[in-house]
């Protein structure tokens, strides 16, 4: 396993920071793609925002979008009322082979 | 920059029969040398695989199976546009006066290595395309109220239309209904609604003006070409409703050919899904956006073969190295007027759009007679 699939193994999703202009660079990568610099790790925060999503056997996965940039495909929990541009949060992440990113609807209480 | 044309093409039929990657690309390369007139080995100066197969040197290998002691051999891989990408680097050696002649080969097994992009860490577990598709496919259905009976008049059409293609992988027809009742793999997506990995090849003779007329006497000629990356990973596709890259790559082989949308008189689209097809027609700006299904249903109810007339990828299979250069043969043989029972009246403007990995890479061409 890289430093990244580690992270998301110990529930914590990283990406790539350029120590020059501070752009993140995700997917990880060794230098920024917009400077060439040098990068540090630097973990996202869990909140995001919802693209798109489908289903499958009453499972739900969805486009989720971290820090107004970041876009994986991950699984919804709670896929009630789902409504494009609503707030999630990041509830687990984890690897198995595969990038696991599991989310559920933020709620306002 | 030399004109280039399409001398002659060769085919495998599409089949699920396990066959190594070499025989497959002979098998594809012999009919052009038995139907060719004037051309021997000596003749090709450049020999290009195309395939996401794991076997290196395989362009060096072809070459000595069939033959041939070209100037310059390679493989191409670009996952599902890997076979036009393959193209057109044959064409830039011979628009470059590199070389007069190239041979091009595409080939693919079913269990292709190129059928999942594992290096996408964005998209989770959900590596597999039918999630993309069915991202998309929710997406359009939001933006444009897409049903799920205009998916299924896609691969209705391009089933049939496949009946008079005797390359295709499948020997039958599928109604409407068979393809709405099919296996429900997402809840957007059905068994019938995708395209099929399967073995194949298909082979296609380039040459440059100058020397072209020497193997044929009706070349058909390249004369738009445009390519776009915008990413390798799919949710980097900053729009879901439409190709960015097909876009992209549309509005350049326009330029190129001097061509308008209006003036393609027939297409080959990478219907790798059912939405594709249509998502396609609207980013190569063949309509509206929004009008891509009921034009497909309009083509469907007319048998009008304008669209996908060989059956797609998804009546014919899809062989990813061999795909690009397959729809190629197609618009080659419409342009030729010898598409047989698929001939579009009158062809004389043709388009190849081929895209992969979720619309991250897109090639347009345009052929003219």
């Amino acid at each position: 396993m890289n430093r990244f699939e580690q992270e998301l193994k110990n529930n914590n999703l990283v990406c790539s920071e350029c120590l020059k202009c501070n752009k993140i660079v995700w997917p990880p990568s060794d230098y920024c793609n917009k400077c060439f610099g040098d990068v540090t790790w630097r973990k996202i925060s869990r909140n995001a925002t919802l693209v798109e999503y489908s289903c499958k056997n009453g499972d739900c996965f969805c486009i989720a979008e971290l820090e107004g940039q970041i876009r994986v495909i991950g699984t919804i929990q709670d896929k009630s009322d789902l409504k494009i541009g609503q707030s999630l949060i990041l509830e687990r992440c984890d690897y198995d082979g595969n990038e696991k990113f599991i989310f559920r609807a933020k709620r306002n209480d | 920059m030399r004109k280039v044309g399409i001398a002659a093409s060769g085919l495998t039929k599409f089949t699920k029969e396990d066959i190594s990657i070499e025989s497959l690309m002979i098998s594809s390369i012999k009919p052009i040398f038995d139907n060719t007139k004037n051309l021997t080995q000596k003749d090709i100066d450049v020999v290009l695989t195309s395939t996401n197969s794991n076997e290196k040197y395989l362009a060096n290998i072809i070459s000595e199976l069939a033959g041939i002691s070209p100037k310059t051999a390679h493989s191409v891989e670009s996952l599902c546009n890997s076979g036009t990408n393959c193209i057109v680097s044959a064409f830039s050696y011979i628009s470059s006066g590199l070389a007069d002649v190239a041979l091009v080969v595409g080939a693919e097994k079913s269990d292709s290595p190129g059928l999942v992009l594992d290096w996408d860490k964005s998209r989770g577990q959900y590596k597999h395309p039918i999630y993309w598709s069915s991202l998309f496919t929710s997406s359009h259905m939001r933006k444009y109220g897409t049903t799920m009976e205009d998916l299924a008049y896609v691969s209705t059409k391009n089933h049939k239309n496949a009946l008079d293609n005797p390359y295709s992988c499948f020997d039958r027809s599928y109604s409407l209904e068979e393809v709405m009742s099919s296996k429900n793999l997402t809840d957007n997506i059905r068994l019938l609604d995708c395209s099929m990995p399967c073995n194949g090849s298909a082979s296609i003779l380039l040459a440059s003006e100058e020397v072209i007329r020497n193997f044929t006497d009706e070349p058909i000629w390249l004369s738009g070409i445009g390519q776009k990356s915008i990413s390798a990973g799919f949710t980097k596709n900053s729009e879901l409703s439409s190709m960015q890259s097909t876009s992209s790559a549309a509005s350049d082989a326009y330029l190129m050919s001097h061509t308008l949308p209006s003036d393609i008189d027939m297409a080959e689209v990478h219907d790798a899904f059912s939405i594709c097809e249509i998502m396609a027609l609207e980013s190569l700006k063949l309509v509206k956006p929004g009008g891509g299904a009921v034009f497909v249903k309009e083509l469907y109810e007319t048998n009008n073969k304008k669209i996908n007339p060989r059956g797609g990828l998804i009546g014919t299979g899809h062989p990813l190295g061999a795909t690009g250069i397959a729809q190629t043969i197609e618009t080659y043989q419409q342009l030729q007027g010898e598409a047989g029972k698929r001939q579009v009246e009158k062809a004389k403007t043709a388009l190849v759009h081929n895209m992969s990995a979720a619309a991250t890479s897109s090639t347009v061409l345009i052929l003219k007679s």
